[in-house]
């Protein structure tokens, strides 16, 4: 739910909650008020008939309302006495509406030359049923003028306002640590929003900053691994070039084995940092179907080997902009994926599409974490000389040239890329 | 045969020197940028493994000089840095290969050997072992004058262990010598072995001296026995 919305729904909750209190009070308030104005207006007017009685005795004996508002009869002494003013509401048949209307009914007793009577006075009443629905409708009438008004005031005035926080979000959204487009302060009259643009673009600086100190690190690291290495593996192999004996040679062997398993690793990073680094320039157009005809044939000793069946079938054609070094380094990742996670007498089906490339093998009956897959050092099994780097370099290229990359698994592993022109 | 070592690192450098004077070269070394331009100043020298990255300079700055005195023929330049750039800059400079570290010293042995030939020092084009000849430029095999057929692949094998007999060639550096750097997980190896064994064969039936050993778990060493 957007910000403006949430923020309408609380008032308007909040408004109805209100108006409801509001009308309730209002609506007694105005009732008390007419009650009283019209019990003023009965008492006038018993004063008046009472004025008349004492000049006209004929009154006196009107026992009826008829047209006239009032009725007067001879009561007890006694009777008399007991009586005080009441109002009260009483139903009564109009003519002109044809039907029982609400009246406000006066009774009171009074005295002349000695005789008492019982007064009645009416007067005509405010309908309490139109009262409520004419209240019901301007109230609605209010609210619904509310709601648009501040629908409005939303739209033009809130949306001004908050102008500034929107931009901020668009640019945050629209923000990549790896590129990092300059972030331009907002221009806003409000302190807070002001606040938040600096501190975020500080965060940010601090960020992109780090971003690339680890970037470079990883890079100087692996570079500076290289020499110590590099000594490391010539003193062995002169040493195994001495008269050793098969123990001996069984401890260097091991040596070796890890010392090239950490030359493999320390290669991958180097070319995986270079890779995040965009250290490879020079854009050609690729045909990548003689790449990957190529490789295939570069793996051919190897498959033979385990007996895997390397199969081949160009339905299309892949042209891609990039550089031939990634170009070769991604098919050889994805092949070589292919066929050491493979098993003997397996298979791996390669088909050429328009723009994709699909590599299909058996292996493990078994999907694999199609969100860890591309990860760094993610290892399925126990395969101790994988470096668990290789489908992480086929990410990150196919990242740096905005191809698309997806692993299925249906019977057999399935890995598909789908290269941009 | 006259190298000349440019190499700060001291260990590195007498591992070169260790490994390269088997091979009965006359060997000197430079430890920085100034001694080495002074050296190649004032010798003439068949090959030059230089490293690029020295302390009081760069090896491309070297090169330049070499190449202002056409001496830049045989160099093979030796990096930690594995720089596409610097690799370009390096053979645009004339250099004659490029070989990042870390390296195997047989790799080492064969490009060293590479430049020996391509630069024609060798006075044959041939490597020979026993009744065993290679003739570079045609790739064919000889045992005793007769032809022995190998394919590709174990020409290049042959070619590999002989251009480093009587050292031991790892496993590894066999792979990436003859099958591209790139099958590096060492569980594709064992495949290796199975081409060994078909070399063996073949050498076997046609009565070759040569003899391919198995050194236990490491590699494999040609030799005379």
């Amino acid at each position: 739910m957007k910000l403006l919305h949430y923020t309408s729904l609380w008032f308007l909750v909040a408004l109805f909650l209100i108006l409801l209190v509001w009308a309730g009070s209002f609506y007694f308030i105005m009732l008390d008020e007419i009650y009283d104005s019209i019990d003023d207006g009965l008492e006038n007017q018993k004063a008046l008939i009472i004025q008349k009685a004492a000049l006209d005795s004929a009154i006196l004996g009107r026992a009826d309302f008829d047209e006239s508002n009032y009725q007067i009869r001879k009561i007890p002494a006694d009777l008399a006495f007991s009586y005080r003013d009441t109002y009260r509401d009483t139903l009564m048949y109009m003519q002109v509406e044809e039907d029982y209307e609400p009246v406000r009914l006066l009774t009171t007793a009074f005295e002349h030359q000695g005789e008492y009577y019982e007064l009645r006075v009416i007067t005509s009443m405010v309908e309490e049923d139109d009262l409520i629905e004419d209240l019901l409708y301007s109230l609605l009438a209010l609210f619904l003028g509310i709601i648009a008004s501040m629908v409005i005031l939303n739209n033009l005035l809130l949306k001004k306002i908050w102008q500034p926080f929107y931009q901020l979000l668009d640019r945050l959204r629209n923000f990549r640590l790896d590129d990092p487009k300059p972030f331009d302060a907002t221009d806003s009259k409000i302190e807070e929003f002001r606040l938040l643009d600096t501190s975020l673009q500080k965060l940010l600086e601090r960020n992109v900053q780090t971003f690339n100190e680890q970037k470079q690190f990883i890079e100087n690291a692996a570079h500076e691994l290289q020499t110590p290495l590099a000594i490391s593996l010539n003193k062995l192999e002169l040493m195994v070039n001495q008269p050793m004996d098969e123990e001996q040679l069984a401890l260097a062997a091991s040596v070796m084995d890890n010392l090239e398993r950490l030359i493999r690793l320390n290669k991958s990073l180097l070319l995986l940092s270079r890779i995040n680094n965009q250290q490879y320039a020079g854009e050609e157009e690729i045909a990548l179907n003689a790449v990957v005809k190529k490789v295939l044939h570069d793996f051919s000793d190897q498959a033979d080997y385990k007996n895997i069946h390397l199969i081949l079938e160009e339905k299309g054609t892949i042209k891609a902009k990039m550089n031939p070094d990634l170009a070769h380094i991604l098919v050889v990742n994805l092949l070589k994926n292919a066929i050491v996670h493979n098993r003997p007498e397996g298979e791996v089906h390669v088909i050429i599409e328009d723009q994709a490339l699909a590599v299909f093998n058996t292996g493990k009956p078994e999907a694999l974490d199609a969100k860890k897959i591309f990860e760094r050092f993610y290892k399925q099994g126990s395969n101790g000389s994988s470096t668990g780097l290789g489908l992480a370099i086929v990410k990150a290229i196919t990242d740096l040239y905005g191809f698309g990359i997806s692993y299925r698994f249906d019977e057999r592993h399935r890995f598909r890329v789908e290269f941009k022109p | 045969m006259k190298i000349l070592i440019v190499e700060d690192e001291p260990d590195m450098r007498h591992s070169l020197v260790q490994s390269l004077e088997e091979e009965k070269y006359l060997i000197e070394t430079a430890s920085d940028y100034d001694s080495a331009l002074e050296k190649i100043g004032v010798y003439d020298y068949d090959c030059i493994l230089l490293d690029i990255s020295l302390p009081d300079g760069n090896g491309l700055d070297l090169l330049r000089e070499l190449k202002k005195q056409n001496k830049a023929e045989g160099v093979i330049i030796v990096s930690a840095k594995d720089s596409l750039d610097d690799k370009i800059k390096g053979l645009d400079l004339g250099a004659d290969d490029y070989l990042p570290k870390p390296f195997h010293m047989a790799e080492l042995h064969a490009r060293v050997k590479a430049v020996f030939r391509r630069r024609k020092l060798d006075g044959h084009q041939s490597a020979q072992l026993g009744n065993v000849t290679l003739d570079l430029p045609s790739r064919t095999v000889t045992v005793a004058g007769t032809e022995l057929v190998l394919n590709r692949k174990e020409y290049d094998i042959l070619l590999y262990l002989l251009t480093n007999k009587d050292r031991l060639v790892q496993k590894t550096s066999l792979a990436e010598h003859v099958w591209g750097d790139y099958i590096d997980e060492a569980d594709s190896f064992e495949f290796i072995y199975s081409q060994i064994k078909n070399l063996r064969k073949k050498l076997r039936d046609a009565q070759a001296e040569i003899e391919i050993q198995s050194i236990y778990g490491i590699g494999y060493k040609l030799h005379l026995p």
